[in-house]
């Protein structure tokens, strides 16, 4: 491999400098530095960050190839800015064996645009009910350190805590999907004004809370660490705080929608806009903003989830929830948190990099942008501003909230160590 | 007016009392040897059933008919929707016959809002009740009948119904009827209260332009009109309320809590009643009860509200007086 030398870029939004890449590494990094054998990216003032790394990615490989592929979702995080993915493991079959996590981790290696690494079910089926063999998932090449039955919540508290004791033999994380199952029954969106006058089934705010106390506590009790998936109430926040306060292990996600979006929007009763946990308000918009900036929240996570045109060109009931997020998170994180004043290009080199790569423990990702560190490397152009146009996706579903909508900034260049992924706004 | 008719929150004063001095006028057809107009003669409407209600779509259909519209009806029911067919191909085949309009009753809330501005199909959509949402033409045939006994047959044309006190009791969570009727009766002047249980009162209800009281006892002297709404039996197996019995002693209207209401007050319920529950026979079958009138209100209201939307400039009933012409 060759050498890559880019000219002039705000590494992590500071003052402009080159950094060399040689092979799979970083070189050098710094001002003047030699060209010498080396193509030239001329960055021109555009802010360089450590490949994104997403720890919430729904790739639909095995089973739902028809919304999304482990080729189309690498393509899609590729253009988006990551280098690594975290799979969920809600897949049909579902990733709860060693056999499903490794099948998904070599069609990652293989396609080449972003590691993939696999999360795998903490019980069998997802159904709650038995723990599935996370030993083995662990050991197996796709090394999961990550377990989660997302899309449901693992709502047996016994169930919940013997999953948190027993992946602390091999430094494993749950992440948990937290909804109170019967508090939720028939929920179609926040459960609030606008439910009320819509006549949607209401998802409380108090469903994820509820849970998310209880396995802060839970954490604490059994001394292992836990990691809260899309958290989306300002109620959340204050109990994650509280929990950080008193010391216990907890790390907590936000998803890029739910820092710019309400539940406003669903008066359209357009189904783009369905997603589980649902837009909440804009009081807790604001609540999660401020928390992310504070670092009660860890990181931004996009819960890109993939679905076919047909299963959102319908009534809003019978509609799927979720929506994509991997090509605009970092547009929307620079919307909502860049453009407020909330927080520096560091700032998110640590939320959308470091931390979830810290969290997931995905070796050479979320490394800083220095000599001798692996080149996953992120170019943006935080000048840019044009409205989101889902044609020109990677990803195999358009079901975005934001056609159309005007947001800042591009991710122009990926590199995956050292091999460019993304060139001038294209997949190789 | 607007093209469709999704939600009585979209309806002005305006249209509102258009649509009720309109169903005075289709009132008076019924009373007459032949009740029929030739007003939609030509035009192909269809009633799009994806839930059973038998008496809404025979209201629909009976208006429809009176207004010589060409009349097809779609049930859900052992059609290829059964199958897996969608709502925008249902309603695009529906349309490629040559549908002028598509009356709806959807179990989804915001399915006919989706039918009328997703682009699917160009013909108008009366909504004829989405899930828990709304439910319109109900508001409307409510608001007639309260005009009517409340106002006067002919005192009232061209009224509201400003300063009438309203009282709604019932599963207030679980009903487009509720939804609509507050949102048509504040348009039009009137004061409502929304009495139920907690458990039955929707989070979110602190916008809505009314009172929410839990005792019913307190508000009936200070009622015109007392709306019930069915209760499903069911509910209490979700816990919504403990028993039957026990619903029916706080929030059933018997003839000892008919008495605490003023004389001219009248008694309303949109059906199907569940007798013993939220009414006792002695109220259902009494002179204030005005159900049955509802049922020959919603005819002549349907009636407007297609004559509205579809009927262009033609006055609906060419030698009546009309005050069809302020759109």
């Amino acid at each position: 491999m060759s050498k890559i030398l880019i000219r002039g870029a705000k590494v992590l939004g500071g003052e402009p400098q080159d950094v060399l890449i040689d092979g799979a590494v970083i070189e050098a990094v710094g001002a003047g530095l030699s060209a010498e054998g080396a193509e030239v990216v001329e960055a021109g003032g555009k802010v360089l960050l450590p490949g994104l790394v997403d720890l919430h990615t729904h790739l639909r490989e095995p089973g739902r190839e028809d919304s999304e592929t482990v080729l189309t979702g690498t393509r899609a995080a590729a253009s988006g800015g990551y280098t690594a993915v975290f799979a969920m493991a809600n897949t049909f079959p579902v990733a709860d064996t060693a056999g499903v996590v490794e099948q998904v981790y070599r069609l990652g290696q293989e396609h080449g645009y972003c590691d993939v690494q696999p999360i795998g079910a903490v019980t069998v089926g997802l159904e709650g009910r038995k723990l599935a063999e996370l030993g083995a998932m662990h050991e197996s090449a796709a090394g999961v350190t990550v377990f989660s039955d997302d899309g449901k919540c693992v709502d047996d508290a016994v169930i919940m805590r013997r999953a948190l004791e027993y992946v602390k033999a091999f430094g494993g994380v749950v992440a948990q999907h937290a909804q109170e199952p019967r508090l939720t029954e028939g929920a179609q969106m926040n459960e609030g004004v606008v439910s009320a006058e819509l006549g949607l089934g209401g998802w409380p705010a108090v469903a994820e809370e509820s849970i998310i106390a209880r396995d802060v506590l839970l954490a604490e009790h059994v001394g292992s660490r836990v990691h809260i998936c899309h958290l989306s109430t300002a109620g959340s926040v204050e109990i994650v705080r509280w929990a950080k306060s008193r010391g216990i292990d907890v790390t907590a996600e936000v998803t890029p929608h739910h820092l710019l979006l309400t539940d406003e929007l669903v008066r359209s009763y357009n189904p783009v806009y369905k997603v589980n946990p649902p837009l909440r308000t804009e009081k807790d918009v604001l609540a999660l903003r401020e928390a992310l900036a504070d670092g009660t929240i860890d990181i931004v996570a996009t819960d890109h989830a993939p679905h076919p045109h047909e299963d959102k060109d319908c009534e809003w009931a019978a509609a799927a929830m979720g929506m994509v997020g991997l090509e605009t998170a970092l547009s929307v994180v620079q919307e909502t948190m860049v453009e407020t004043g909330l927080l520096d290009w560091a700032g998110v080199a640590s939320r959308m990099s470091f931390k979830p790569a810290l969290i997931g423990r995905a070796t050479g990702h979320g490394r800083p942008v220095s000599a001798g560190e692996p080149a996953n490397l992120t170019l943006v152009d935080t000048e840019y501003r044009g409205s989101v146009d889902p044609a020109g996706f990677a990803s195999r579903s358009r079901n975005t909230p934001y056609q159309g909508r005007e947001l800042p900034g591009r991710v122009t260049h990926t590199w995956l160590r050292g091999k460019a992924t993304l060139v001038d706004g294209k997949l190789t | 007016m607007q093209r469709h008719l999704i939600s009585a929150a979209d309806l002005t004063r305006d249209d509102a009392v258009l649509i009720l001095d309109t169903a005075e006028e289709m009132a008076r057809v019924a009373d007459r040897p032949i009740k029929k107009l030739p007003t939609l003669r030509g035009r192909t409407i269809v009633n799009l059933f994806f839930e059973d209600s038998t008496r809404t779509r025979i209201s629909f259909e009976a208006a429809e008919k009176r207004l010589s519209a060409d009349v097809i009806n779609f049930s859900a029911k052992g059609s290829s929707v059964s199958k897996g067919e969608s709502l925008k191909d249902t309603a695009q085949t529906l349309e490629a016959m040559g549908v002028d309009a598509v009356v709806i009753r959807h179990g989804a809330s915001g399915a006919p809002y989706r039918l009328a501005t997703s682009g699917w199909i160009d013909a108008v959509v009366v909504n004829a009740g989405d899930g828990t949402h709304q439910h319109p033409t109900q508001a409307l045939l409510d608001a007639f009948t309260m005009r009517r006994r409340l106002v006067g047959r002919d005192a009232g044309l061209g009224q509201d119904l400003a300063g009438k006190r309203i009282t709604i009791v019932g599963d207030v969570l679980h009903s487009r009827v509720a939804r609509s009727n507050v949102d048509l009766l504040h348009t039009l002047g009137a004061e409502v209260t929304l009495v139920a249980p907690p458990t039955l009162v929707p989070v979110g209800i602190e916008t809505w332009p009314c009172e929410v009281s839990y005792d019913l006892d307190s508000t009936l002297p200070k009622s015109d009109a007392v709306m019930m709404l069915r209760v499903q039996r069911e509910r209490m197996n979700a816990a919504f309320f403990p028993t039957e019995r026990e619903y029916s002693r706080r929030y059933g209207l018997d003839g000892d809590r008919m008495a605490r209401m003023p004389e001219h007050a009248i008694v309303m319920h949109p059906g199907p009643m569940v007798r013993g529950m939220e009414i006792t026979a002695e109220v259902a079958d009494s002179e204030r009860c005005t159900v049955v009138e509802q049922v020959a209100n919603g005819v002549s209201v349907r009636m407007a509200v297609l004559y509205l939307l579809l009927g262009g400039n033609e006055p609906a009933v060419s030698h009546a007086r009309t005050t069809t012409e302020e759109k």
